[in-house]
């Protein structure tokens, strides 16, 4: 077999084995339970002491919302304001300007949301300080926001009759310390010993062998990027991500990045099973999950491997695939797997261009992001997967004329209502996002703006729309990934798919929170032969349908516009 | 609202210090145990430095390895792809240009032999590997122009050659910069 592809599946089966045992550590630190990590304890208290916080404090949903949201406005005006001022702080050695109110917007939004959507470019576009200071400390925190909470949902499945519900602070801090912070850590002296830059020096100048001269630059960027793929974050230090020689700079290096991109959300999946003693349930879950990454991954190995039939059209060879937009060291193979990893989780990293894939990767890719919950992000993933599950349980329930009960507790029309709105939030901001920017291009291709809407994208005719559908399909899955033709870093981009960012993330983390927190507080009623299982196969298939119906029914008219056109076009 | 608010002025200061302070500080002082000492990894040729072992550089010349097509033209502070989609006519008529320039400086190369490597852009635009086949068609233009035996040069990229991870994972790639200096090395 091919090196290429036995590397792939390295990967996937190396990030399985160390996600079920980092599954059953993530659940005995949120159970409380000794850990090898327990000489982090100091640390923790420390910063409850300095920050004023009780930990012990229980907390109701009510609770847990009020505080995260708190503590997101504050972190979106520190971030808009050092974007924007960022010329004048310190750490700035390459003399790079402060952002524009538009851009700074969207880049303090998308962060801050797990997003990391970028219409700058890290080299010129951010300084050391916003970038350590503003962008990799959200990297952290709103990966930590996402496991708290799906720890407030899990925990209001585990429970009994409850209000309390855990403390905010408490699931915050242990994330970062327990989780997020050991993990980037390893990732980031990986990528050192690779060749990945960690000194603060600014861009250096050498006179190349052909006399050419050349600016390169560096600075800190090893720290960032173990946090960028823990957290499934994706903004990267350079403009070009992953596929930048810096940030990536060998195979081995990918390997270790790309594995790092599924491991937390799978180990979340598999820690929901340890914490709450319904381990069938989470390979269930796991298991529509695999089920669906496979579908998307197959056909994109197979057709990036292929290469481009209008390249091969010229008579040229393809040994490698098909190379535009793709690295030599990482091969056509670990570059289609790294694109439905990015996508299938929140992440948004790429170590290629997506815009330059062949339209079957395409399909996959916003697929994916338009299901978003195979795999997920960090916490929210899990989130988006709760939602269909309510759904499925109630639709089959009223199939086979039982109960609807999930855990122990009734699912009524109150919760349904919930878990139906988010459902159809993301098709909405999607479909309608992409719909105005299209109606805008068309009508008004020469309106005066400082960027002309006919100059938005780098493509003609299918692919020009998929630049268009990719992109709010990425704001609103949370992901950040892009078809990076697009010329994003005007008015109408920043300020749309920052508004659609906004919305993706906060709408779909308080409605789960709801339903839990309306779940816990109903009578629990025990298991009996009337209850629907939901840990079985055949459920597994029910919540795999409900994905697809309710994905394909929103979605398949935009993707046949797209990349299903181009792809049957192109010869 | 007020209840929350002081807690998370004061945790967002404290976490500010512990990861964005410290951490990276941390991983930069362990970056001064790297090869590079966390500054990057460069290359020396007669004792001047010539480049980033890790960052492509532009070569034209004849006598030299010629990199991949760059859509940044090797601006390491701009990294870029060209974004082009595989459709896009204008894109392919751009690839045909430079499978017509390659043929003419490498007039023994057949048009069915030329890798699709050497006539697209690469995703940072600033690719430092060839695939061996890639640096492979190109021996027969520079032992001509460096008046070398095409062993020699064949040599040269068999020396600088990286198999996959373990010989097992990954495809095997030849870094430009470094074969041209070896080339240039020939000279004294």
């Amino acid at each position: 077999m091919n090196t290429e592809i036995l590397g792939v599946i390295f990967m996937y089966l190396a990030m399985v084995g160390l996600a079920i045992p980092l599954g059953k550590y993530i659940a005995k630190v949120f159970k409380g339970e000794k850990t090898w990590l327990d000489f982090m304890a100091p640390l923790e208290r420390l910063i409850y002491k300095l920050s004023g916080i009780d930990p012990t404090r229980e907390m109701n949903w009510k609770q847990h919302l009020k505080a995260m949201l708190t503590i997101s406005v504050i972190w979106l005006f520190y971030a808009f304001f050092c974007l924007i001022f960022q010329g004048h702080l310190p750490l700035n050695p390459d003399h790079n300007p402060g952002q524009t109110p538009d851009l700074a917007f969207n880049t303090a939004l998308s962060f801050l949301t797990n997003t990391n959507m970028q219409d700058y470019s890290g080299e010129s576009g951010v300084t050391y300080y916003t970038q350590v200071f503003v962008l990799m400390f959200f990297q952290f925190v709103s990966a930590a926001t996402g496991i708290a909470a799906m720890m407030v949902v899990v925990k209001a499945m585990k429970d009994k009759v409850t209000d309390k519900l855990g403390n905010f602070w408490d699931f915050l801090v242990k994330s970062v310390t327990r989780i997020l912070l050991p993990l980037s850590f390893v990732v980031a002296v990986i990528l050192a010993f690779n060749g990945t830059p960690t000194s603060y020096k600014g861009k250096d100048t050498v006179i190349g062998l052909q006399g050419d001269t050349v600016h390169v630059s560096r600075g800190p960027a090893a720290a960032m990027i173990g946090i960028k793929q823990m957290g499934t974050n994706g903004g990267g230090w350079f403009g070009t991500n992953s596929a930048h020689p810096l940030e990536n700079p060998n195979y081995l290096a990918n390997m270790v990045e790309n594995i790092s991109i599924v491991l937390i959300p799978i180990a979340l999946v598999f820690a929901l099973g340890y914490y709450l003693n319904k381990k069938k349930l989470a390979w269930v879950i796991f298991g529509v999950m695999t089920v669906g990454f496979m579908s998307m991954l197959i056909p994109s190995i197979r057709a990036e491997i292929g290469g481009n039939p209008a390249i091969a059209h010229l008579g040229i060879s393809q040994p490698g695939g098909s190379m535009e937009g793709k690295e030599v060291r990482f091969g056509a193979a670990a570059s289609a797997y790294w694109g439905i990893t990015t996508t299938v989780t929140s992440n948004g990293s790429v170590n290629a261009m997506h815009d330059s894939m062949m339209p079957i990767s395409g399909i996959g890719q916003m697929f994916d992001m338009m299901i978003n919950a195979f795999y997920g992000g960090v916490g929210v993933g899990y989130l988006n997967f709760y939602v269909f599950i309510i759904i499925a349980v109630f639709i089959s329930g009223l199939m086979v004329g039982r109960t609807p009960e999930f855990m122990g507790r009734k699912i009524e029309a109150r919760e349904m209502k919930i878990a139906s709105l988010i459902a159809l939030l993301h098709p909405f901001l999607i479909l309608v996002g992409t719909s105005v920017a299209s109606w805008v291009l068309v009508n008004y291709p020469n309106i005066n703006w400082a960027t002309k809407p006919s100059a938005w994208l780098n493509n003609p005719g299918f692919h020009g729309f998929s630049e268009m559908l990719y992109q709010f399909s990425s704001a609103s899955a949370n992901n950040g990934s892009g078809y990076a033709g697009l010329t994003a870093n005007n008015i109408f981009w920043n300020f749309g798919t920052g508004l659609v960012i906004f919305l993706a993330r906060f709408l779909p983390i308080i409605g789960p929170v709801a339903i839990a927190g309306i779940l816990a507080n109903k009578k629990f009623i025990p298991e009996s032969a009337g209850t629907l299982k939901t840990d079985t196969v055949t459920f597994g298939i029910m919540i795999f349908a409900v994905i697809i119906i309710v994905a394909a029914l929103s979605f398949f008219p935009a993707l046949t516009l797209g990349p299903i056109a181009e792809h049957v076009s192109i010869k | 609202m007020k209840t929350y608010l002081l807690p998370s002025i004061k945790i967002t200061v404290v976490l500010l210090v512990l990861l964005s302070g410290l951490y990276p500080l941390v991983i930069a002082g362990i970056g001064k145990f790297t090869p590079g000492q966390g500054d990057g990894v460069t290359v020396t040729y007669k004792g001047r430095v010539v480049g980033y072992a890790n960052i492509g550089q532009k070569f034209t010349k004849d006598q030299y390895f010629w990199s991949r097509p760059s859509a940044a033209n090797y601006q390491a502070d701009a990294g870029a792809g060209s974004n082009k989609g595989p459709s896009n006519p204008d894109y392919l008529k751009g690839v045909e240009k430079l499978i017509d320039t390659f043929m003419v400086h490498n007039p023994t190369v057949k048009r069915g032999e030329i890798p699709a490597e050497l006539v697209t852009s690469s995703g940072s635009g600033l690719d430092p590997d060839l695939s061996p086949a890639g640096a492979g068609v190109q021996v027969a233009r520079i032992a001509k122009v460096r008046n070398l035996p095409a062993a020699q040069v064949e040599k040269i990229i068999a020396d600088n050659t990286e198999g996959p991870v373990l010989g097992l994972f990954g495809p095997s790639k030849v870094n430009v910069l470094k074969m041209n200096v070896a080339l240039d090395e020939l000279k004294k």
